[in-house]
Formats: structure tokens, C-alpha cells, sequence
């Protein structure tokens, strides 16, 4: 039997416990994006596409070097290209790696009303599995950061699965096997964290860029997909990354007040007309009587 | 049809066909509408949805019965809203809220053909109608709505269940009072008829009419 069910953290629309909950050891696992040294290669692109066998699609030719406007449901992995003119007034061509950020609070899947469609495993991946999605397009809403495509010949959602089927089995994910500079990175959270910290240490001390830091977005409760960023303080430079991405208040709403009121009032309300009818009973009709005298007479 | 009218057999006919079938038509819409709703609600009810066919089924389905509801409610718009304005009699019957509970109905005031709480029941559900059909056409392709357009989706996911919770205690009064507690509601929206006696006690200004004019006919 597998036992990968057992690594599983959290279900989506899932009512009961969840099966592998503190069961197994488990490290939470990130990938750490060091936009800095990003050359815009595309190789992550590439392989990605082939790792995951999805079909070729064209691409959307837009003044730059983008592949295409936004990530889509058979395109996981995009390199965004910015040019950003700092306060210096020189001229700086971002990139950055964009992808599913497998948030520890997934709005995703908090959003998502179908047992079991998306997970969260122990090690922080965040996964869709399309055999139990119902297309309802919830998890667009969910999400803060536009991850989860829909398409519309399947009718189901799609995202990067941080390759939860290669992390399984010991390896890395394919986008970080086929960067070429070194640029993407994988390992442990607190390994990621240190590693970005130290880069962005580096960055300020050494390069210059005084704002350089890790983007790891607490509003989220933090990602699974770290960016190291020349100027942590303007990230929506970086082709419109959140400044400070949460799940949706409406989102949250609807799944956490709204939901318990609204369970409440609905078996309150049962319980309610089921006492009134104890009490108080039906109203009859005494068909035998004389009609009461109001009014004119038939 | 407002007029009272009296059938040969001594009863009065309270809702012709066309009406008995346009709130059949509301009637088992809405209730796919609710079944189906209540699967996407909360996940101790999503087993709902897998018994009426699987929830991607249900996913698809729900927005197309959605339509055939406003449809109905379209109709029951052009049959029933010049009958539904609130009178002076109603509020008086709003203040008598608690003869009504305690079926002391003979306290209350001469209702006509639809009493204070029956106009509640359409209102209710003709403007929780138009919140759904507005936030239930943005949730059917969301997709379609583009991503700096986003807070439109995020309305609706929070305007839907809002309006479907307000529905849902109309629907939980509405279905209790037609078939445990109005005894002879249920028999008149399914074969048309009730008795005088029921008319009078029920509906008594609109019983009246027939007082007035015993040989109205359809």
C-alpha cells in the first residue's frame, strides 16, 4: 500500500480527521528563487514542460522576452521580465521566476469546497489532484498570487506541483535541476531561509542594493517558494508579486464566520419550527362549522 | 388570476394551473438548487452532491437549474408582484406576528389573497434571486473574469452564500407552515382547491369577494 496519504497535512472540503496528520517525520521542503542571479535562460521553463509532459502551446510575443502573459494551465513555470528604472536612474531587466508559491496557508485550498481535489503534504507541498476536482474554479478566488489555472477542455485546475511526484522519490524539482547559473535552489525551509538570508546579506554589504532581502510572506503564514530580491521593499516590481499576499478576507469570511453562523442557524432553524410544532401543532379547519359572520353573507 | 372563483363542487379554486406549475417549476429548481448547494456548503455535506450524480456533475448542472429558477422567478414576477404590495392590513398583521404563531388566526386581520408573510416570501426570494443570479453568474466561469477584475469573485464568493442562507429560512418557513401547519396549503398549490371555510379563515377579505359575487366564475 502506498503510504503517501500519510504524508498528507491537510484536505481540501474534507470533513474529519485527516489521515497522515503528525504521523510521519517529515521536513518541510523550499525552493529558494535567487532573482539576482537569474539570467532569464528559461531552461526552468523547459524542463518543467517536460518533466511534467504537458503539451507545447504557443507563445505571446509582448515587446519582451516573456513567454507569454501569465502562467496557464499547461505552463507552470514563467520567467516575468520587468524593467524597473531604481531611484538612481539607471535601468535594471527583473526576473522572476513565477510559479505556485505553495503557501503553509493555502487559500487554494481553503477556498476549495471538493474532498480531497488539493492537499497539503507534511513537507509543505501544496497539490491538486485533478481526478477529484470538480472545476468549480473556487481556488482562483482562494488564491493571492493568480496561480491556479483552469482548463477549459478538461474542466479542471492546474498549477506547479513543486514536483511532488520527484520530491517523493529523493529529487529535486526538474526547474532547479536545469538552472544553469545556480540561481534556483532546493532544500529544507530553514535551509532556504539561511541560504536566501546570507545572499541578501551579501547583496547589501557587498553589491550595494540596501533593501535586498527574502520574500517569505507572513500574511500567508509563509511560502514554500522563497525569492531573493535586490529590493525587498518593491516587490510588486517583479512583474506584480504581493506586497503582502493573504487569503481573500471574503474568502476567510464566507469559510470561518459565515460558515458556523450560517450551520447554526440552518439546524437552529429546524430545531426551532420542530419545537413550534410540539407547542403549538397544526392549524385545522373546523369544515363542520358555520362560517362566522364578517361582512356580507355568501 | 386574483379573483376569487367558486367550482361547482363548493370549493374555491385558489391557484390555477399556470400558477401550480410555475411554482412546481421554482420549487423542484430550487430545491436541486439547495441539495447541491449545501454539497459545496460544507464538507459533512458534499456526500449530497456524490448522491445526486457525483459533484462535478452537481458543478455543472447547478448553474444551468439556476437559470431555469430565475426563469421561474420571472415568471412568478409577472403572475404575482401587482398582487404582492404591502397594505395597510399587513402591517397591522406584522404587529399581530404572535396570533399568527400561536394559531390564533381568527385574531388576526382579514388577509386578502396573500397574507403579510406570504408577500415577505416572495420579496425575499425575488431580491435574493437577483443577488444570486448576479453572483452565481460571476462564480459559473470565473475564469473568464480576468485577474485585475478579481474582486468581482470575491464578492460573489462571499454575496452567494449570504443570499442562499437568507433563502434557506424563507424556504425552511415557507415549506413548514405549506405542509405541517397550514393544513389544506399544501392540497391547494398541488390540485388548485381549498375549502370556503379554509378561505375564510385564512384569507378572509379575499373570501369576501366570493361573499360578494357567488357567481364569479373562471
Amino acid at each position: 500500500m502506498s503510504q503517501a496519504n500519510l504524508e498528507i497535512r491537510r484536505i481540501s472540503g474534507h470533513a474529519g480527521p485527516v489521515p497522515g496528520a503528525g504521523l510521519k517525520r517529515e521536513l518541510e521542503v523550499a525552493k529558494l528563487v535567487d532573482t539576482t542571479t537569474c539570467i532569464g535562460c528559461k531552461a526552468c521553463e523547459v524542463a518543467c514542460l517536460e518533466w511534467n509532459g504537458l503539451s507545447f502551446s504557443d507563445t505571446t510575443f509582448q515587446n519582451s522576452y516573456q513567454t507569454m502573459p501569465d502562467t496557464s494551465w499547461n505552463f507552470w513555470n514563467l520567467i516575468k521580465f520587468n524593467e524597473y528604472e531604481p531611484a538612481n536612474g539607471s535601468l535594471m531587466l527583473l526576473m522572476r521566476k513565477d510559479q505556485c508559491m505553495h503557501c503553509e496557508e493555502p487559500g487554494c485550498l481553503i477556498a476549495c469546497p471538493a474532498d480531497g481535489a488539493i492537499v497539503q503534504y507534511a513537507n509543505g507541498i501544496v497539490d491538486f489532484q485533478q481526478d477529484q476536482c470538480i472545476g468549480c474554479g473556487y481556488c482562483l478566488s482562494g488564491c493571492p498570487f493568480n496561480i491556479p489555472k483552469f482548463s477549459p477542455d478538461s474542466r479542471k485546475v492546474f498549477k506547479c506541483t513543486l514536483c511532488s511526484d520527484r520530491v517523493s522519490q529523493g529529487l529535486e524539482p526538474a526547474c532547479i535541476k536545469a538552472c544553469p547559473t545556480g540561481c534556483l535552489h532546493f532544500g529544507t525551509k530553514d535551509e532556504m531561509k539561511e541560504l536566501g538570508e546570507s545572499r541578501a546579506k551579501q547583496l547589501r554589504d557587498v553589491s550595494g542594493f540596501a533593501h535586498a532581502g527574502v520574500y517569505d510572506p507572513s500574511g500567508v503564514g509563509g511560502t514554500h517558494v522563497l525569492y531573493v530580491l535586490h529590493d525587498a521593499t518593491n516587490p510588486e516590481a517583479y512583474g506584480g508579486l504581493p506586497r503582502d499576499p493573504r487569503v481573500p478576507w471574503t474568502v476567510w469570511l464566507w469559510k470561518k464566520p459565515l460558515k458556523w453562523l450560517g450551520n447554526l442557524a440552518m439546524v437552529g432553524g429546524v430545531a426551532g419550527l420542530f419545537i413550534h410544532y410540539l407547542r403549538f401543532g397544526p392549524k385545522t379547519v373546523e369544515e363542520d362549522k358555520e362560517i362566522p359572520r364578517q361582512g356580507e353573507q355568501p | 388570476m386574483s379573483e376569487p372563483v367558486l367550482l361547482p363542487n363548493g370549493r374555491v379554486l385558489r391557484y390555477t394551473f399556470p400558477e401550480r406549475l410555475m411554482h412546481w417549476v421554482a420549487g423542484v429548481s430550487y430545491v436541486y438548487l439547495l441539495l447541491t448547494g449545501l454539497a459545496f456548503w460544507s464538507p459533512w455535506l458534499f456526500w449530497i452532491a456524490v448522491v445526486l450524480g457525483g459533484a462535478t456533475i452537481s458543478r455543472e448542472l447547478h448553474p444551468w437549474v439556476g437559470v431555469v429558477f430565475v426563469l421561474s422567478m420571472v415568471w412568478m414576477y409577472r403572475v404575482w408582484a401587482a398582487q404582492m404590495h404591502a397594505t395597510e392590513r399587513d402591517k397591522q398583521w406584522w404587529h399581530e406576528l404572535g396570533h399568527y404563531v400561536r394559531n390564533e388566526d381568527e385574531e388576526l386581520p382579514p388577509e386578502g389573497r396573500f397574507n403579510a408573510g406570504q408577500k415577505a416570501l416572495f420579496w425575499g426570494f425575488f431580491w435574493c434571486g437577483i443577488l444570486l443570479l448576479l453572483s452565481g453568474l460571476v462564480l459559473w466561469e470565473p475564469h473568464w473574469i480576468p485577474w485585475s477584475w478579481r474582486a468581482l469573485r470575491l464578492i460573489a464568493v462571499i454575496v452567494h452564500p449570504i443570499a442562499a442562507l437568507l433563502t434557506i429560512a424563507l424556504f425552511m418557513i415557507h415549506v413548514y407552515m405549506g405542509t405541517a401547519v397550514e393544513r389544506g396549503a399544501f392540497g391547494s398549490i398541488v390540485r388548485g382547491d381549498v375549502s370556503r371555510r379554509w378561505a375564510a379563515r385564512y384569507h378572509r377579505a379575499w373570501y369576501e369577494q366570493i361573499a360578494r359575487d357567488p357567481a364569479a366564475k373562471e
